[in-house]
């Protein structure tokens, strides 16, 4: 149990001293990718401990980073105000949503989320009076918390550190309680769990409103990095990129979404630089894993393991 | 009164659209449990097809017939090869149907390029038709008359036939279709393969009303899902009733409150789902 604290400790370690060898441009890749991180590991607990295949999360990342940029835009609040009340619609908006959607489960849900996901994209789309439309909503700022700068790239990596740290230990947390074992519960064996006197409705509709909370905070991050927001943010493509994130990582597992988003965000920065095709490229990924790789990189890795330096069988 | 007796057509038109477009949708997913959320895709694919056929020199109604069979064949395709290595799988299969979709896009802005092909009504359909002293769009009656018929056609083909008989039966209860001799594996070919065609003969019908231009997929799934989540999944009345409420809902929004147009759209299906979760006409809550 120390080893693995203390391989935990090292890593961050090494995530912290990093942006210090690095230059502005990877510095603010490793911001990017956390950012895809804490999305995609928002997006995970509905869909690998859940069972709950969601196709409109994009919603929840896009609703936040556009509430935050709007209020600033319209009313010149500052940032403190912004940030929370973003993240309260939000949540609100996904608890409404997640009511919605749980009217149904199986692919009924997964149309649903879409179809929910695609009012908001209307709004910020076709709404042009209220949102602008295609040109989306720029000339925004960073926050200053405790009057440190996050326009300097290396202090907004860490400030995206500190954020994805707490959120990816606050979602383990929910995940490793007795609410996350009757999660798994209600996605392995739905009916024994009704039998057993589990409510499988609001353990669904309570983590469905978890995950918009936590998509909101990268909605957040988002918005901070980029200082800009256009609506192809909440579209099918980008709610597809975050699933895509979290099944090739390994829907159901921690590191499935942090590995899942590395390697996607970066194939998405490189690949996009030499050839125009990233949604084919995007599209032929997703059936290629779907296909041949069901469970995802992580247990791919965790069975590598074991069979080069023994222990557990998975 | 001119306005209103246009934007009625023009719902109905959008409508008889609508139905070709998500009938499909909702037999392969009544059948195999699939959403195919290729069907955006098949359905713009069917449009642009069409486009070439119509520079080559030949006329609309060969368009369609090529449109139909090239996108039908696409689907069977996509059916034998993809989804069936997947069988049992449905989440699987939506991934899978998800992934093919970025594809298609991507290759449909590949070979007919980034700027919309228009779709042209042949010359006859053209001029506008004189009738009880209004005027009326001829394509937009053509293209309810082309609906109606595909209806009646499949209902037909739904209810007479042995076909249908079969398909109904596996709707209703795969295991005991498959127990009774009904052979599943062909089935779920045919109908993949005929819905794909009604997409595909949707998109060259409705050509001169949308044109053929990169993003038609995304306009058209969001569409479809809105209807047959609407009608209730797997229900073809349902499926019928439901396209043309949304056909009059999204043709006077647009021209009332063309801001708000794209999410009043949503609205009968939160509040349908909120208080009947299986749809208007429904029986299988998937």
């Amino acid at each position: 149990m120390m080893k693995k604290y203390a391989l935990y400790a090292l890593l961050v370690a090494i995530l912290i001293i990093l942006p210090l060898f690095f230059g502005e441009y990877y510095v603010n890749l490793g911001s990017q990718i956390m950012v895809a991180v804490v999305f995609a590991a928002s997006l995970n607990l509905l869909v690998g401990y859940g069972g709950l295949t969601s196709l409109g999360h994009a919603t929840y990342l896009g609703l936040s980073a556009y509430t935050s940029a709007w209020l600033f835009q319209n009313f010149g609040m500052t940032h403190d105000y912004t940030a929370v009340i973003a993240l309260v619609f939000t949540t609100f908006v996904g608890a409404i949503f997640g009511w919605i959607s749980l009217r149904a489960s199986g692919l009924s849900f997964l149309m649903l989320t879409l179809a929910l996901s695609q009012i908001i994209w209307g709004i910020g789309y076709r709404w042009v009076g209220l949102t602008n439309g295609d040109n989306g909503i720029a000339g925004l700022t960073r926050p200053t918390p405790f009057g440190v700068n996050l326009e300097i790239s290396n202090n907004f990596y860490w400030f995206c550190l500190i954020v994805t740290i707490v959120c990816l230990f606050f979602i383990a947390r929910i995940v490793n309680s007795p609410f996350g074992s009757s999660l798994k519960g209600t996605r392995d064996q739905e009916k024994r769990m009704s039998a057993l006197g589990y409510n499988v409705w609001m353990i669904r509709w309570v983590t469905f409103v978890m995950a918009s909370f936590f998509g909101a905070v990268s909605g957040l991050l988002y918005i901070y990095l980029n200082k800009y927001i256009h609506p192809s943010v909440i579209s099918i493509t980008s709610s597809a990129e975050a699933l895509l994130c979290v099944i090739a990582g390994g829907a159901g597992t921690l590191a499935g979404p942090i590995l899942g988003s590395i390697l996607i965000v970066l194939l998405k920065n490189y690949v996009s630089g030499f050839v125009e095709r990233w949604n084919m490229l995007l599209g032929i990924i997703f059936v290629f894993i779907v296909i041949f790789m069901p469970a995802g990189m992580a247990p791919g890795f965790t069975q590598l393991k074991n069979r080069l330096f023994g222990g557990k069988k998975p | 009164m001119q306005f209103w007796v246009i934007q009625t057509l023009n719902s109905l038109a959008l409508g008889g659209l609508l139905f070709m477009l998500s009938s499909g949708f909702a037999l392969i997913f009544g059948l195999m449990r699939i959403a195919n959320l290729t069907h955006g895709s098949l359905f713009m694919i069917g449009a642009y097809v069409a486009a070439s056929v119509l520079r080559g020199g030949y006329s609309l109604v060969v368009a369609a017939i090529v449109a139909s069979i090239v996108v039908g064949l696409l689907g069977a395709i996509i059916e034998r090869f993809i989804l069936r290595s997947l069988s049992g799988n449905s989440q699987g299969q939506v991934l899978a149907t998800l992934g093919l979709s970025f594809i298609a896009a991507d290759a449909c802005l590949m070979i007919w390029g980034g700027d919309p092909i228009p779709i042209n009504a042949p010359e006859m359909l053209r001029a506008p038709m004189q009738m009880f002293g209004f005027m009326f769009p001829t394509y937009r009656l053509v293209v309810l008359f082309i609906s109606i018929i595909c209806a009646v056609l499949l209902y037909l083909l739904m209810e007479r036939t042995r076909l249908g008989a079969m398909i109904r039966a596996g709707v209703d209860d795969m295991q005991m279709a498959r127990a009774v001799g009904i052979p599943a594996s062909q089935l779920f070919t045919i109908v993949f393969s005929l819905g794909a065609l009604m997409a595909g003969l949707g998109g060259t019908v409705g050509g001169p009303m949308l044109n053929a231009y990169p993003g038609l997929d995304a306009d058209m799934l969001p569409l479809a899902l809105i209807v047959v989540i609407l009608g209730g999944v797997g229900s073809l009345i349902g499926t019928f009733v439901a396209s043309f409420i949304i056909g009059f809902i999204y043709t006077f929004g647009i021209a009332l409150v063309p801001d708000l147009a794209y999410v009043i759209l949503f609205l009968p299906m939160v509040f349908v789902i909120a208080f009947r979760p299986s749809g208007l006409f429904g029986t299988i809550r998937a």
